[in-house]
């Protein structure tokens, strides 16, 4: 497994940010490939999500290059990360509250009809079909978002990463608001995008779902990157010893 | 009636009458609130007058026609404030952009376009308006971009405006009073002849009836092709013949108030008509302004419900960050949403200004408060992501209403201010209430 010809779905490179003097990220190399779930652990404030931020287009790198098939990109908004298929369910959600569920999926890509005014029917008609494959419980089609309970705002979440084919996932975290049936659903979900050949960077701190879920593990401390290792060859123990201590495994160096 | 709405294990028996028809029409609660506080306050004030002064005189045709008049400068303003709030912004500065508007579109029309174009060219209205609007809407657009881009709060970016624009609105006229105004540029401020008559009025109160039929209409064939609930049969039928009954009443109330019989003569001289015995009824119909006031609340009433534009003001409010990570540029919105509030300011200045057939520095002093309480009253919430341009329309009509009633009913300007400005916080404090119910 060692050597891999292949070139990586989305590579960065190399990545540095700081906020105030602060190394949030510290020369970061990380990498996935198409139909491959990397996992990202690390400490809150290891710089996990500040990485990934510079991937969808929240945060901006100070150094460091983004390349996707090889090729580089500059990745400078929200709209140029989905202009290149990558989708983000961000540990906050990001969802307007005061909107449904359907003005949320589509949010920044609304269906518009004749004229270029919204076709809010065909939104939810949209929204209910994914809706049905994702969480078949779902109902509340017509409240804004702040009426739902977590896991279905969660849901409406992934569904908006899911529906627009994205090619590249990148999930906070998306587990941290969800009881254990919804938990499994998730974990479904991404071995399913994972067989539809999607690159899916996941953050958790669950480290049973990234022994479960994950092929590769990047673990970050202190904003740096400790070491990359596949998930087959170590132990919870070895990956814990990385977070913890950020020392890498005898037996992947 | 078969069709039921979807709700699951809804107690639909237990529910009452009053509870099943509001869910059946899907008629808004907060939107019946504000129509029962607005009867409320006519019928009070007309009894109020029964009683103690000569005759009721609110509920008249001629009171209610001069209302709609006034309420038509604020009311345009407030259909863009409940952009800018929902947005967790403030605009301060309308009342001066007004000022400042006027002051400019009566320098153009009456100091300098006659010099090139001639007393009373037929071109000189259309300059000066289009004139008022760009500068209204530039200035707009420059407090949009010091807000955005300069990171400097609304409010004291406003509050700087408030003083600027006033100031300049001297400067521009050396504080002299404007006037007489170009005719044509008068009638866009109502008064008999800036009105459209009795077969004008039927004109578009036909044409408003066909739209509430067709959306109804329309409205149900969408939720039908996407096999949505549909509302009952019957509800559908009350909400057409309250639409069309409303329209057809207001036709009716501004075809009731006549011409006074000063201008009917000087009318019938001019046009070689002889006045009969008993005097020549010629019907008000709608004031020109009050149309300008339908015609923006139903455009930016589409455009905040139907647009991707409207849809991304709502996401800002709701969720600022949100709406950037969807890829919203949140800073460019922010410029054309103030740009369209001062459009709107340079709109109700052409309405001011040619009402008064002058132009002052002074014009709108105060406006600002006015528009942000029809906003509020109507509904909006400071707090962002939440309000209606109808809501907002009708705060306004309420704030004009309570103004124009203790102006009939002669209590003087003091106790105005305290009654306007007890009623606003009551008017908040309600809503917070009701939010707090519905929840």
């Amino acid at each position: 497994m060692n050597a891999e010809p292949k070139t990586p779905l989305v590579e960065m490179r190399d990545i540095s940010i700081s906020f105030g003097g602060i190394k949030a990220v510290d020369h970061v190399t990380i990498d996935v490939h198409a139909g491959e779930v990397v996992g990202l652990l690390g400490h809150n404030g290891a710089g996990k999500s500040t990485l990934i931020k510079c991937l969808s287009g929240a945060y901006r790198a100070d150094s460091g290059d983004i390349y996707i098939n090889g090729q580089k990109v500059v990745i400078a908004n929200p709209r140029d990360a989905r202009a290149h298929n990558i989708e983000t369910i961000y540990q906050t959600l990001a969802l307007a509250d005061n909107l449904d569920a359907a003005s949320n999926l589509f949010l920044g890509r609304e269906l518009v009809g004749a004229g270029g005014f919204l076709d809010d029917a065909r939104m939810e008609a949209e929204t209910r079909k994914i809706m049905a494959r994702l969480n078949p419980n779902f109902r509340k089609f017509n409240v804004p978002v702040s009426a739902l309970s977590g896991g279905q705002r969660q849901s409406v979440a992934i569904a908006r990463a899911v529906y627009f084919d994205a090619k590249i996932l990148i999930m906070d975290e998306p587990t941290a608001a969800l009881g254990p049936h919804e938990t499994q659903m998730v974990a479904e979900l991404i071995q399913e995008l994972k067989r539809q050949g999607l690159g899916i960077f996941l953050i958790d701190h669950d480290i049973h779902a990234v022994m479960k879920l994950c092929d590769r593990a990047s673990v970050m401390k202190n904003g740096q990157l400790v070491g990359t290792v596949n998930v087959k060859d170590v132990t919870d123990d070895d990956i814990l010893g990385m977070i913890i201590l950020g020392k890498q495994p005898a037996k992947a160096q | 009636m078969t069709q039921t709405t979807p709700t699951p294990s809804a107690s639909q028996t237990s529910e009452g009458a009053a509870a099943r028809f509001l869910r059946a029409t899907e008629i808004d609660t907060r939107l019946l609130g504000m129509v029962g506080a607005l009867v409320l306050i006519w019928v009070g004030f007309d009894l109020y007058g029964e009683m103690f002064k000569n005759g009721g005189q609110f509920l008249t045709p001629r009171n209610l026609w001069n209302l709609s008049v006034q309420t038509a400068s604020i009311g345009i303003m407030a259909t863009g404030m409940v952009m800018v709030i929902v947005t967790r912004n403030i605009d301060l500065s309308v009342g001066s952009i007004l000022g400042l508007c006027a002051i400019v579109m009566g320098e153009i029309q009456v100091n300098i376009l006659p010099q090139y174009l001639g007393l009373g060219h037929p071109l000189i209205w259309i300059i000066a308006v289009l004139c008022g609007l760009t500068v209204g809407g530039l200035i707009g657009a420059l407090h949009g971009f010091l807000v955005a881009y300069g990171r400097i709060p609304s409010f004291i970016v406003t509050l700087g405006g408030l003083l600027v624009w006033r100031g300049a609105a001297f400067l521009v006229a050396r504080g002299e009073t404007i006037s007489p105004i170009d005719p044509t540029f008068q009638l866009l401020g109502g008064g008999p002849y800036g009105s459209v008559g009795a077969t004008g009025s039927w004109i578009v109160g036909l044409i408003a009836v066909a739209a509430i039929l067709w959306m109804l209409k329309s409205g149900r064939d969408r939720r039908r092709k996407h096999g949505f609930a549909l509302r009952p049969m019957w509800a559908e039928y009350v909400l057409a013949a309250l639409g069309c009954g409303l329209v057809i009443g207001a036709v009716l109330l501004v075809n009731a108030y006549p011409w006074p019989a000063g201008i009917v003569k000087a009318y019938a001289a001019t046009h070689g008509i002889t006045v009969p015995e008993g005097g020549l009824f010629i019907s008000h119909g709608f004031a020109i302004p009050v149309l300008i006031l339908i015609a923006v609340g139903i455009l930016v009433t589409v455009l905040a419900t139907r647009t991707r534009f409207g849809r991304y003001v709502f996401a800002m409010g709701g969720n600022p960050d949100a709406a950037e990570l969807s890829g919203i540029n949140t800073r460019l919105m922010t410029v054309k949403i103030f740009a369209l509030m001062g459009v709107l300011a340079g709109l109700s200045a052409v309405v001011s200004s040619a009402r008064l057939n002058s132009a002052t520095n002074a014009l709108g002093t105060l406006d600002e408060l006015y528009v942000i309480a029809s906003a509020v009253i109507g509904g909006t919430s400071l707090a962002g992501g939440i309000g209606t341009i109808y809501g907002a329309i009708l705060g306004a009509l309420v704030m004009q209403s309570l103004q124009t009633g203790m102006v009939l009913i002669g209590f003087d300007a003091a106790i105005q201010q305290v009654v306007v400005g007890g009623v606003l916080v009551l008017a908040v404090y309600l809503d917070i209430l009701y939010r707090r119910k519905s929840t």
